[in-house]
């Protein structure tokens, strides 16, 4: 993939109202040409409304959308160099499979051998050879998305726009369209722009994912950023999963910090966090980044009273839920303060899962670079 | 639809409970009645008020008279210049009401569905009382005119004659608006249950493909609302065909069609068998384009 850092779509200054309720408010992006752009964020937050601006379905009530360099605000959508695959697919249901995806050649005039060449490379493309002549209710939800997504293929957009593309397949589809995907953006070099409300999906395609929250952006980064380098607690929340402490920052020194957490204890961390001191943070921490064992037997312990290796944080509390999802565990445990932390364990061995039970005491640790401080 | 209706094959009693009251109904005052005339149509008058069966092919023979004929032809003209009217002026209307908002949507279909609340005689007479000599179409026009006037003497031009009224009533062009304002609902409910049915998305790629409005109204609109668009002319050919009142009270000498022909054979002419044979023949026609029209919706069936 040749990646170039110029911006195929600038949003700027993007508003979209529909009467008094604002689905889209004052957001400004760039999407780079190359990248799998994915959007992410719980259902109404706006997302699929800044892609329908983007496909020129949507007028903004305020801002400017360029694509490729060309102001969009008078473009309607047949004039735009952009494609979308529909969250319903929007097959059409009148025309068979080679029919469907050569619509937009034959209404641009194209020729007709020419059609049929590229309509077979597209369908070669996205896997449907030996397709051509089926119609639409032949064929199941997975295929019809192909022929979706061959149509929008077959005319060469700087951008191809996706509305929930794998929202509609079982498990064990999505999973292969997530890589088929990504394998097939690799392949044609267009900018994807993906809007989904699955963080599995945003992770695993993404190369930068804005995280939306109300019609704002909460966060723009890639995906290992986002997940481990959440920028509030939205974020924190919405991608994977995660236990947030309230607390006061009352250390913050360049290659240290404390954070007073009533429900958790002090949380020591091993960078500064340049946050105001004595301000109301929170630390978030995710349920895989705590280990857990039974109080004593600790690792390379050299605090007995604290159970805890060199430089870990620690604490104490009473398992009061378990779930066994078969690659992990699950546990909810009650700390001491009262109040619950969700820890995940793997199970490296078939035992493991025998190790704890309800209501037993443990000990657990984590790093002191594990806790995240979240500012807001 | 599940248990004792569904497999009534094997569940006999329940559903002979729920279906003999309407099958009696209809043999007694639809298949009946129908049978009666079907044999008067091979009749003859033997006297004032009696007729002979006598299996004669007579009144079919004169009914496809060049007299006749050319009446029957007409009504269909008429018929299908209606429905063609409607299906103009309708898909708009069914469109407008499929992309109206929600709140709207219910209010929209009620003022179509209204004039159904009013008998069909005195939505004539109404539309009659608009289209008259001294009627409102007529005062309005000649208020367009007595202004068009007064604007030509503002600018020192002669002012125009006085302005004589329109003939808009009793003839060919009173029967088909009279049929028209009374088919429409027929044409506009079905192409809105076709055109509702119809995923909005469809139109939106059609229209991110690279196609126009018009475009996209012709190779994607209208296939989809193929059905519709099928049931909607059916639904208002048969009965322009059929059409009476219309052409009796808004048509002229020229424009009686095929309906008022019949009732003359049944009325003045008292000449019930020849009444009874063009019956017929409307109605064998009409089961003709029936049987076309279902004919090719199953033969797209198989194409499918």
């Amino acid at each position: 993939m040749t990646e170039t850092k110029t911006p195929i779509i600038q949003i700027r200054n993007v508003s979209k109202r529909f009467g008094k309720v604002t689905a889209v408010d004052n957001i400004t992006l760039d999407i780079l040409a190359g990248e799998f752009f994915v959007l992410l964020g719980p259902s109404g937050c706006g997302k699929t409304t800044l892609l329908r601006m983007i496909a020129g379905f949507e007028m903004p009530t305020e801002g400017q959308i360029i694509i490729d360099g060309q102001d969009m605000s008078m473009v309607p959508p047949n004039k735009r160099p952009v494609n979308m695959v529909f969250q319903s697919y929007a097959v059409f249901p009148h025309m068979n499979v080679t029919d469907n995806v050569g619509y937009g050649l034959r209404i641009a005039g194209v020729a007709k051998g020419e059609i049929r060449d590229r309509v077979t490379e597209a369908l070669e493309l996205v896997k449907l050879g030996g397709f051509e002549d089926r119609m639409p209710d032949q064929m199941s939800g997975g295929q019809r998305q192909r022929v979706a997504l061959a149509r929008s293929l077959v005319m060469r957009p700087k951008v191809l726009l996706l509305d929930e593309p794998l929202s509609a397949l079982d498990a064990k589809l999505r999973a292969q369209m997530q890589f088929e995907l990504s394998d097939l953006q690799d392949k044609v070099g267009i900018t994807f722009v993906t809007v989904t409300h699955d963080q599995d999906e945003a992770l695993s395609m993404a190369s930068r994912v804005a995280v939306i929250n109300k019609g704002e952006v909460a966060q723009l980064a890639p995906p290992s950023d986002l997940y481990e380098y959440p920028a509030n607690r939205f974020v924190a929340d919405f991608v994977g999963s995660v236990n947030i402490f309230e607390g006061r920052l009352t250390l913050d020194e360049p290659d240290k910090a404390a954070v007073d957490c009533p429900g958790l204890g002090k949380v020591y961390l091993n960078h500064g966090v340049t946050g105001p001191h004595g301000a109301d943070v929170w630390v978030a921490l995710r349920p895989e980044k705590i280990y857990l064992h039974v109080p004593g037997e600790g690792k390379a312990v050299t605090a007995a009273s604290q159970d805890a290796p060199d430089g870990h944080n620690f604490a104490r509390g009473t398992i009061k839920g378990m779930s066994y999802l078969g690659d992990i565990t699950l546990f909810e445990i009650q700390l001491e303060g009262g109040q619950i932390i969700r820890v995940s364990r793997p199970n490296l061995s078939r035992h493991d899962q025998e190790d704890f039970t309800w209501d037993d005491k443990v000990s657990m640790h984590w790093r002191a670079d594990s806790p995240v401080v979240l500012l807001s | 639809m599940s248990g004792a209706l569904q497999d009534w094959k094997s569940q006999k009693r329940p559903f002979a409970a729920i279906a003999t009251a309407p099958v009696f109904w209809l043999a007694l005052f639809f298949v009946a009645p129908m049978a009666i005339v079907w044999l008067y149509s091979f009749g003859q008058n033997v006297g004032p008020a009696s007729i002979e069966i006598s299996g004669t092919l007579d009144n079919y023979k004169r009914a496809t008279e060049w007299l006749y004929l050319s009446i029957f032809l007409k009504s269909l003209a008429v018929a299908a210049l209606t429905t063609l009217i409607c299906l103009i002026i309708g898909f708009p209307v069914a469109m407008a009401i499929t992309f109206a908002a929600p709140k709207w949507r219910p209010w929209l279909l009620l003022g179509i569905m209204l004039p159904f609340w009013t008998n069909l005689l005195i939505r004539t007479y109404a539309l009659m009382a608009l289209m008259g000599t001294n009627g409102y179409m007529n005062k309005g026009l000649g208020g367009l005119w007595e202004g068009a006037s007064w604007l030509r003497t503002l600018v020192g031009m002669q002012p125009l004659e006085a302005w004589t009224p329109v003939q808009l009533l009793y003839n060919n062009f009173a029967v088909v608006l009279g049929l028209v304002y009374v088919h429409l609902p027929f044409m506009v409910l079905p192409l809105y249950s076709a055109l509702d049915r119809l995923d909005k998305s469809l139109i939106e790629a059609s229209l991110d493909l690279g196609a126009g409005h018009f475009k996209t109204f012709m190779k994607v609109v209208v296939p989809l609302a193929a059905p519709g668009i099928v049931a909607g002319v059916m639904i208002t050919l048969i009965p322009a065909l059929g059409a009476y009142l219309t052409p009796d009270l808004m048509g002229g000498t020229d424009s009686q069609m095929i309906a008022n022909v019949i009732e003359r054979q049944f009325k003045r002419a008292n000449d019930w068998p020849f009444g009874a044979a063009l019956s017929f023949l409307l109605i064998y026609a009409m089961f003709i384009l029936i049987a076309l029209q279902s004919m090719r919706a199953n033969k797209v069936k198989e194409v499918r």
